[in-house]
């Protein structure tokens, strides 16, 4: 499908005008009219400028409905009037939107009074048009060096101005008759500020909805890319092939010798991310307990900020402390010594640098869980005598579990979904390794590898992105519920 | 257990709780320390000063002055004519540079000089009629010598750059003629292509991301604030607004990589939008901060006090204005505060704007009108990364450099938004 | 007055004696000038209108104060003849039990909630013994047959009353000397509230108890002695019945007789 407009700025420019002039002239005519009836005495539940916003919203309406009603006709009937004409110059979608673009761009190059003027060119080409035909309009189209196709490119010229003509007319009618119905509606008995109110909230409830859209969008292009990715490589191979080696193939011959298994990729992710919560979650944790059990108002003052920094940090800073200072000090300390070569990516070094980048994560939503125990039970414990560890050991510990696990599993989460870090510290080769001090490359990285290459879109090569972007989203999502659900579940127990 | 065994654990667990603090606050400072150490280098530059006396029949040979006559003069003529004007300068200051060959002499100054001095003569072409003073960039290789990269051992391998002509820059350094100064230019320069990091440079790189957060703040805002206001205030309880709860706190644990892929999808493929523009990484990021931000604003309003609220309705106010007019304003700062953080966020992210293209060499600065958010561009953070790909060392130190200038807007933008949370939340 | 607080009858041997207490939040007085002997095995009520400062000096007792910020305690305690700041608090806190105004339970079984007292304080030697414990607790909680098959359910899973029961088996189960009860039955409805003043007229014969309540009718049912406290005073301290059908103060008698309150 093509872009919304085929010559440049002549869409909205066209119509902005006639849009805006009946917008405002309907706000004053209402507006003065329900005045001049306070005037009169009459007492009017709406204000006169609710007024004026109920026409502007009367008027508004049906006429962005009916310019993209137009609009979305005129594409239609553009494009598939290239398929019937062209059908002998294209035979793949990629030519199609090749020759599309190229009647687009000698529309451009043959219209230059057409395309940034915008309405009173559009107005000035149409009343030519109407009056003398297509020379009146570009008295020199065929002479412009640039055209290509010129019988596609007139039949595309006579379409848009057919479709304007209809567009200014329609706009300006719809224009006259709901300014003039707006208007008339201004009387003492009808509540224009409830209607008034009514648009603002469903403005308000439509913009929640983009939320809904936007996860029925990732769920969309995921899945439509990954079937068609199944459609070009067998899963099986994708789901439980134990190689990664994509290969670069030429032309015609499918699938040849590329093997997409994802399992050393999700062994590199696990991998990685079970490192970075060994580092993370007891440093978090101690530290979330300190700063909440034992730390002075001063001190979690001071330090708070400083472990806050640490979340603020953008990932690709981690991802070069790790390439460049992290995996070489391992290098140095210990790959090479023990003989292991002389790579400084590592799971270490990825795995240890995202433990630093999860800290302040599990750290700030632990104190979150541990402020939340009741202080209550903190007296009990007291008042049976315990020490403050005993305390925060068998009953605060214990009773912020629960939490604490939810929290684990976010950040768990967070871990698996990590890009630049992983990118930069961890390396790109997939293999299925127990050594740390090796590089193993991860989902996500792969995700950029393969969209970032050179190869072509509609290759399994580069649509297994897809495949893997579908299979990080499943996992993350499956994580996020669970620990939602722990936290949901136990809550009750002291609530 | 005895109370002395007791309190000895208490002091061993409270102890661990300090080495993790420790150990964390630590790790901070290692990450700043590594990071200003290996970028602090990029704010400083190796420049030569030369007076120019320029040949003028060669590089304007119609004698017009005519900037577009004058364009035919590529820059091949300019880097002999710096060559030649380098010599002069060497010779006026007495120094010996006969242990060079011709080429070795043009080495010296950075490549991208030529393309400098074309485009200054070009601005001015008054400037062929008299001498004047010029800073050319040195060589990436000097550059390095003298922020200890590149040393004499070093040299002697390296095909870039040979001892001699360390040698040579020592002693026009010591004659006024080559100096190291704060590099200005790093930030509106635009990239560099890979032979000469010495002229790289965050201008394309701020521009992109500059219209990227304006984008990010023009769209995510207003929807975000919608959002918030109708859940909060106006959305009855039915399995549809509870839909919309749970995919907002979804959306807010997705990682950022899916969003790229979402972007590509949707916005490059679908849409058409052009690859690399700052419109689609700045939608890209406006999906990704608005759960943030509806997040933010939503606690906002809910520490609006309901009686507020009551009062207004109590005057006979609608739903509506009660909201707009006293729990909005009243809720603001919270939603600044919530959406400063937001950009912070969206300014840093890196992953999504790989995969929708930003990830190639931009060159040209995308125009300064708003049409330019479907120029080609890039990001600060990817220009990071892209740096950091190309593995030369000079190119590294600048990345390293644009870090610090990445943290620093981080930083301000943080605090700026902790300062605001702290100064609205005595209001009640 | 100080002198008949501070008489000692022959009978009545003293556990806790407070002298010239005085307690400050952040600067600001809420008791002063308190003098008070608590007697052995015997339940003392501590009355007074809300806000007037009979929380806060129960509270003194077993040093819960010092776990807030800005609390500080001036004056001196004597638990049996030793002064309470010189002793540990960890070791104060097993033998002065306390029961607070809304039941706490701990999210765990009803076994472990009641053995988690002897066993940080290592009281038991082997699990048989802590058995023991438990179950004896529990008998003097007067909870025992209610819970026994289901020691190892949620303690958090039993109604209003028998939680606090729970609660205060769990003081008990350190064998503590002295019972601090804050408002126990100020959450519960009156059937459990009757069942625990039952059951503190028969912890008298073992602990001593000292009890805050705002009711007055609960004092005289249950209390031997009494202390009205009023505004940060120590308003006057007798057996209860003077208290209540022959107060010497003017301001004792207008409370109990529901002028103030």
């Amino acid at each position: 499908m093509g872009g919304p407009c085929f010559v440049e700025g002549s869409n909205m420019n066209s119509v902005l005008p006639i849009l805006l002039l009946a917008c405002v002239a309907v706000f004053f005519l209402c507006r003065s009219r329900s005045l001049n009836l306070r005037a009169q005495g009459h007492i009017m539940g709406a204000s006169s400028t609710h007024w004026g916003w109920y026409g502007v919203m009367q008027v508004f309406i049906p006429i962005v409905l009916f310019s993209s009603l137009i609009w979305g006709l005129e594409l239609y009937f553009f494009n598939s009037a290239i398929r019937a004409l062209g059908a002998d110059l294209f035979e793949t979608a990629a030519d199609l939107h090749l020759l599309r673009e190229s009647i687009r761009a000698s529309l451009n190059a043959g219209l230059p009074g057409l395309a940034p003027q915008g309405f009173m060119g559009l107005l000035m080409a149409v009343i030519s048009y109407w009056s003398g035909g297509f020379e009146a309009v570009i008295p020199r189209i065929g002479e412009a060096p640039d055209v290509v196709h010129l019988e596609l490119v007139l039949h595309a010229l006579r379409l848009k101005m057919q479709f304007s003509t209809l567009l200014l007319t329609g706009t300006s009618l719809i224009a006259l008759v709901f300014v003039y119905r707006a208007w008339d509606k201004v009387s003492i008995e009808f509540n224009a500020r409830d209607r008034v109110e009514f648009g603002i909230i469903s403005v308000l409830a439509a913009s929640s909805v983009v939320a809904v859209l936007t996860t029925v969008g990732i769920v969309v292009s995921l899945l439509s890319e990954t079937l068609h990715f199944a459609q070009m490589h067998p899963i099986s191979d994708f789901l439980f092939g134990t190689v990664w080696s994509p290969q670069f193939h030429s032309g015609e011959v499918e699938g040849y010798g590329s093997e997409l298994g994802v399992l050393p990729l999700l062994w590199g992710t696990l991998y990685i991310s079970f490192v970075a919560l060994v580092f993370s979650v007891p440093i978090g944790l101690f530290a979330a307990i300190y700063l909440s059990e034992y730390a002075t108002q001063r001190f979690r003052d001071i330090t708070k900020p400083l472990l806050e920094l640490l979340a603020g940090i953008p990932t690709i800073v981690y991802g070069l402390f790790a390439l460049l200072t992290v995996g070489p000090m391992l290098r140095d300390s210990f790959t090479q010594p023990l003989g292991l070569g002389s790579n400084s990516d590592s799971v270490l070094a990825a795995g240890l640098v995202m433990g630093i980048m999860l800290i302040p994560f599990v750290s700030s939503l632990s104190d979150d869980i541990i402020n939340a125990v009741p202080q209550s039970l903190r007296d009990g414990s007291y008042g049976l005598g315990a020490t403050r560890s005993e305390t925060v050991k068998k009953v605060i510990i214990p009773a912020a579990l629960p939490g604490i696990i939810g929290a684990v599993l976010l950040a768990s989460s967070r871990a698996i979904g990590e890009t630049m870090i992983v990118v930069l510290g961890a390396g790109a080769a997939a293999k299925l390794s127990l050594n740390p001090l090796e590089g193993m490359a991860t989902i996500t990285a792969k995700i950029v590898n393969q969209l970032t290459g050179d190869t072509e879109f509609e290759s399994p090569e580069t649509l297994v992105a897809f495949a893997l972007g579908l299979s990080l989203f499943v996992i993350t999502l499956c994580l996020n519920v669970l620990a939602l659900y722990i936290v949901r579940k136990y809550r009750e127990e002291y609530e | 257990m005895d109370l002395k065994a007791r309190y000895a654990k208490e002091l061993r667990f409270r102890m661990y709780g300090l080495v993790a603090i420790t150990l964390g606050l630590i790790c901070v400072l290692a990450l700043f320390g590594s990071v200003l150490a290996a970028g602090l280098p990029a704010f400083k530059q190796t420049f030569i000063q030369l007076q120019l006396d320029l040949p003028a029949a060669k590089l304007d040979k119609t004698g017009t002055r005519d900037p577009e006559k004058m364009k035919k003069v590529s820059t091949i003529g300019y880097s002999k004519a710096i060559r030649d004007q380098l010599q002069q300068n060497l010779k006026d200051a007495g120094i010996d540079f006969s242990k060079l060959d011709k080429k070795q002499l043009k080495n010296m100054i950075s490549k991208e000089a030529p393309a400098q001095l074309r485009y200054a003569v070009l601005k001015d072409p008054s400037l062929l009629d008299r001498p004047f003073d010029f800073e050319v960039l040195a060589n990436g290789r000097i550059d390095g010598y003298y922020k200890g990269r590149v040393t004499f051992e070093t040299a002697a391998l390296d095909v870039m750059i040979s001892p001699d002509q360390l040698v040579l820059a020592d002693a026009m350094k010591a004659a006024g003629l080559l100096k190291t100064r704060f590099n200005g230019q790093f930030f509106y320069w635009p990239d560099a292509s890979d032979l000469r990091p010495e002229a790289a440079g965050l201008g394309v790189a701020l521009l992109g991301s500059l219209y990227m957060v304006i984008i990010v703040f023009v769209l995510a805002v207003p929807l975000s604030v919608c959002t918030a206001v109708f859940l909060e205030e106006f959305a009855p309880r039915n399995w549809f607004t509870d839909l919309i709860e749970i995919n907002i706190s979804n959306l807010a644990a997705v990682p950022s990589i899916v969003f790229g892929i979402l972007g590509l999808a949707l916005f490059i493929n679908f849409m058409d939008l052009p690859q690399s523009a700052p419109i689609v990484g700045g939608l890209c990021l406006t999906l990704m901060t608005l759960p943030t931000v509806i997040i933010a604003a939503r606690a906002a309003i809910k520490a609006v006090p309901p009686s507020i609220k009551s009062a207004a309705l109590g005057l006979g106010a609608s739903r509506v204005q009660a909201v707009f007019h006293h729990v909005l304003p009243s809720a603001a700062p919270g939603i600044l505060t919530g959406t400063i953080l937001g950009l912070a966020q969206a300014l840093g992210e890196t992953a999504p704007l790989l995969l929708i293209g930003m990830v190639a060499f931009v060159r040209e600065y995308p125009a300064l009108s708003p049409d330019g958010i479907f120029d080609p561009s890039t990001a600060l953070p990817v220009q990071i990364y892209n740096w950091t790909v190309r593995g030369d060392p000079a190119f590294v130190e600048r990345a390293s450099g644009a870090i610090i200038v990445l943290l620093c807007f981080m930083i301000t933008m943080n605090a700026v938004a902790i300062i605001l949370r702290r100064r609205f939340e005595k209001r009640w | 007055m100080l002198d008949k607080n501070m008489e000692e009858t022959v009978s009545e041997k003293s556990k806790i004696i407070a002298q010239d207490v005085r307690v400050l939040y952040s600067d600001k007085e809420a008791l002063r000038n308190v003098n008070i002997r608590i007697s052995e095995k015997m339940v003392t009520a501590f009355i007074g209108p809300s806000g007037c400062g009979k929380s806060t000096f129960l509270r003194c007792f077993n040093r819960m104060n010092d776990t807030i910020s800005d609390c500080r305690v001036e004056g001196s305690i004597m638990f049996d003849d030793q002064d309470i700041s010189q002793i540990d608090p960890v070791m104060l806190r097993a033998k002065v039990g306390m029961v607070f105004q809304k039941p706490n339970p701990f999210p765990k079984s009803i076994y472990d909630n009641v053995a988690y007292g002897p066993r940080i304080h290592g009281r038991a030697r082997n699990k048989a013994e802590l058995d023991e414990i438990v179950e004896k607790a529990l008998r003097r909680g007067a909870i025992w047959d209610e819970v026994k098959d289901r020691l190892h359910t949620s303690g958090t899973g039993l109604s209003g009353g028998q939680q606090q029961r729970l609660c205060i088996a769990r003081a008990i189960a350190t064998e503590p000397e002295v019972l601090l009860m804050d408002e126990p039955c100020s959450a519960l409805d009156p059937i459990a509230t009757a069942q625990i003043e039952e059951l503190i007229s028969e912890l008298r014969q073992n602990f001593s108890v000292i009890i805050v309540t705002h009711s007055m009718q609960q004092a005289a049912r249950v209390s031997q002695k009494t202390a009205f406290f009023h505004l940060g005073n120590l308003v006057e301290f007798d057996d209860t019945s003077t208290i209540f059908t022959n107060p010497q103060d003017a301001r004792t008698e207008s409370y109990v007789t529901g002028r103030i309150g």
